[in-house]
């Protein structure tokens, strides 16, 4: 790993500086992650009394679980749809702001502020907006005859949840592909443009491929985002119905254990987990290394 | 902009007007019904046009709450947030301010170590790990106190990485030259670091200050007494009214009031924003 040239010689004083991070690492993340190792191999009986050990049959019976592999189902669809949909709404408006020579700056301020909303307070905005009795989207829809009701409707309550997740996040990419398109020298363009490419030809022949590295950083970014940080968008508006259609696995982890005290059963969810994220973490640090740069 | 096409720019703008509506308008119709008294939700269409309550929803619900769901007041509970978002930023500055130096500017045994116990937090976040954290918390005494509130989330790999990488472009002229004159390195850390590190701070400051204000899971798990609720924890309680249709427009006060200051930080610190949300993330 890398260091200085020039370094310091103290020998204690390295260690009371990293105390307190590495304490809090370890009390507040290491032990519990392991704490849910630990559980995910036990049973608790039902009044709570007595613990067995199990091997992995608290997995083997999650594997089993159609609830289980439902949500399984629910969260690739919810991540990848708030996924397409956040980075295609971005990527758009990031390459009409790219035009702009004055009116650029202004655009950026208008469209950047949603990231400060928290997903949970983005969810009961929409959850309003689509409220089926006085919401304003199913006012319109019953104008074209269709009766949405996200209590109900299974798809309905997905598309919900779909759209308050995006929405907040359309801010986000937005910011990474603009600054993906401003490093793209314009004598490309320019080349392009002298041989006679139109300004469509050349987004889909010179800027989109260049802009790839970007859109596959933000795609991982964008499914970790849906995977984890949306608990709150669930959490205020559907609650992971109707029905479990809407129940992603973040929820159901809090909803099995905090709600249900399956503790067994929730340590071998968040175990399962924690082997997404540390796989999404490795692609997404895998990708930094080997950026393309212009 | 390679070529002048008029059609193209007026296209461009047209888009960018849909989509500028497009985000503002959940945000409109929010504020919108935070104007409106009660009586607006019966039937028929959200409102469009502002009405004449903003005044009374907006000082009822700072001073009072919601008072048939028992909800706690707004002021204490942005207050709540304020001192939780402040905690969480100030203290992952300056814990991974610390880590960072002793990483890049001292060599010890297990310092290689060190640095991906740090790196393994990024993946592990509290959504994954609820239980047994919230255990950790509960025998440790710390539920509803705002050190429970945001010491568990005061690790920060990203900040520490983010500081890492901006030591290393430090020059080493500046280090040789403070141990020549006889600097200790605590002394070279106050006079020479953290002077250089001033933006980086403050960019890193405008993400974590939104980051901390928004938490939602965290306070949820670990608040049961309403004198520790954050707002937008508190938002879902005021919605939940079970036995009443949930009084929207108060609601909707809470809402604006919710994001109001995460945003207005946004708006007037916007070129830190960037420059802390795009470093943070590399």
């Amino acid at each position: 790993m890398q260091t200085k040239r020039t370094i310091f010689g103290s020998k204690t004083l390295p260690y009371l500086l990293l105390l307190p991070q590495l304490a809090i690492t370890f009390v507040f993340f290491m032990w519990p992650a392991a704490q849910a190792g630990y559980q995910s191999f036990l049973q608790e009986d039902a009044f709570g009394l007595r613990t067995t050990f199990v091997g992995m049959a608290n997995y083997v019976k999650l594997m089993g679980d159609p609830q289980y592999l439902n949500s399984l189902n629910v969260t690739w669809i919810f991540a990848i749809s708030t996924a397409a949909l956040s980075i295609g709404m971005a990527l758009v408006l990031a390459v009409a702001v790219d035009r702009m020579l004055k009116a650029g700056q202004a655009y950026t301020t208008l469209l950047v502020w949603p990231y400060a909303v928290a997903p949970a307070v983005a969810g009961i905005m929409w959850w309003f907006l689509f409220n089926p009795t006085i919401g304003v989207f199913p006012y319109l829809l019953d104008m074209i005859d269709y009766d949405w009701n996200h209590s109900l409707n299974r798809v309905d309550a997905m598309i919900l949840v779909v759209i308050a997740a995006s929405w907040k996040q359309i801010s986000y990419n937005f910011l990474f592909f603009l600054a993906g398109l401003q490093s793209i020298p314009a004598s490309l363009s320019e080349a392009a443009a002298i041989d006679g490419a139109g300004p469509v030809k050349r987004f889909f022949t010179i800027v989109f491929p260049l802009l790839s590295p970007t859109t596959f950083f933000l795609l991982v970014v964008n499914v970790v985002y849906a995977m984890f940080d949306t608990f709150g968008v669930i959490h205020a508006t559907t609650e992971g119905g109707p029905a479990q259609s809407t129940n992603i696995l973040v929820y159901k982890v809090y909803e099995d254990g905090f709600l249900s005290l399956n503790l067994g059963s929730s340590a071998a969810q968040s175990v399962i987990l924690m082997g997404i994220v540390i796989l999404l973490t490795v692609i997404q640090f895998r990708w930094i290394e080997r950026r393309v740069e212009y | 902009m390679v070529e002048n096409r008029p059609l193209l720019t007026f296209l461009s703008h047209l888009v960018l007007l849909l989509g500028v509506a497009t985000v503002a308008f959940p945000v409109y119709v929010a504020f919108i019904a935070s104007t409106q008294g009660p009586n607006s939700f019966m039937s028929g269409v959200i409102p469009m046009l502002p009405g004449p309550h903003m005044l009374e929803n907006y000082s009822a619900m700072l001073q009072s709450g919601v008072s048939t769901s028992g909800a706690p007041p707004l002021g204490p509970m942005m207050f709540n947030s304020l001192i939780m978002a402040l905690t969480i930023a100030i203290g992952k500055i300056v814990i991974s301010i610390l880590s960072a130096f002793a990483i890049v500017y001292f060599r010890f045994p297990f310092r290689t170590l060190a640095f991906w116990a740090i790196f393994v937090t990024l993946m592990l976040p509290v959504e994954v790990r609820i239980l047994p954290t919230f255990k950790v918390v509960a025998d440790l005494g710390l539920l509803n106190s705002y050190a429970g509130l945001s010491i568990p989330l005061i690790a920060s790999a990203t900040a520490t990485f983010l500081f890492r990488q901006f030591f290393l472009t430090v020059p080493d002229e500046l280090t040789e030259a403070s141990r020549v004159d006889g600097a200790t390195p605590m002394m070279f850390f106050r006079d020479i670091l953290l002077p250089l590190s001033r933006t980086n701070i403050a960019a890193l400051f405008v993400i974590l200050f939104i980051y901390g204000w928004n938490q939602y899971l965290w306070p949820l798990l670990i608040t049961t007494d309403p004198k520790y609720y954050t707002i937008v924890m508190g938002i879902k309680r005021m919605a939940d009214v079970a036995d009443s249709v949930p009084q929207w427009n108060l609601v909707m006060t809470a809402v604006v009031l919710a994001m109001l200051p995460p945003v207005l930080v946004v708006i007037f610190m916007q070129r830190l924003f960037v420059k802390g949300l795009v470093e943070t993330e590399k």
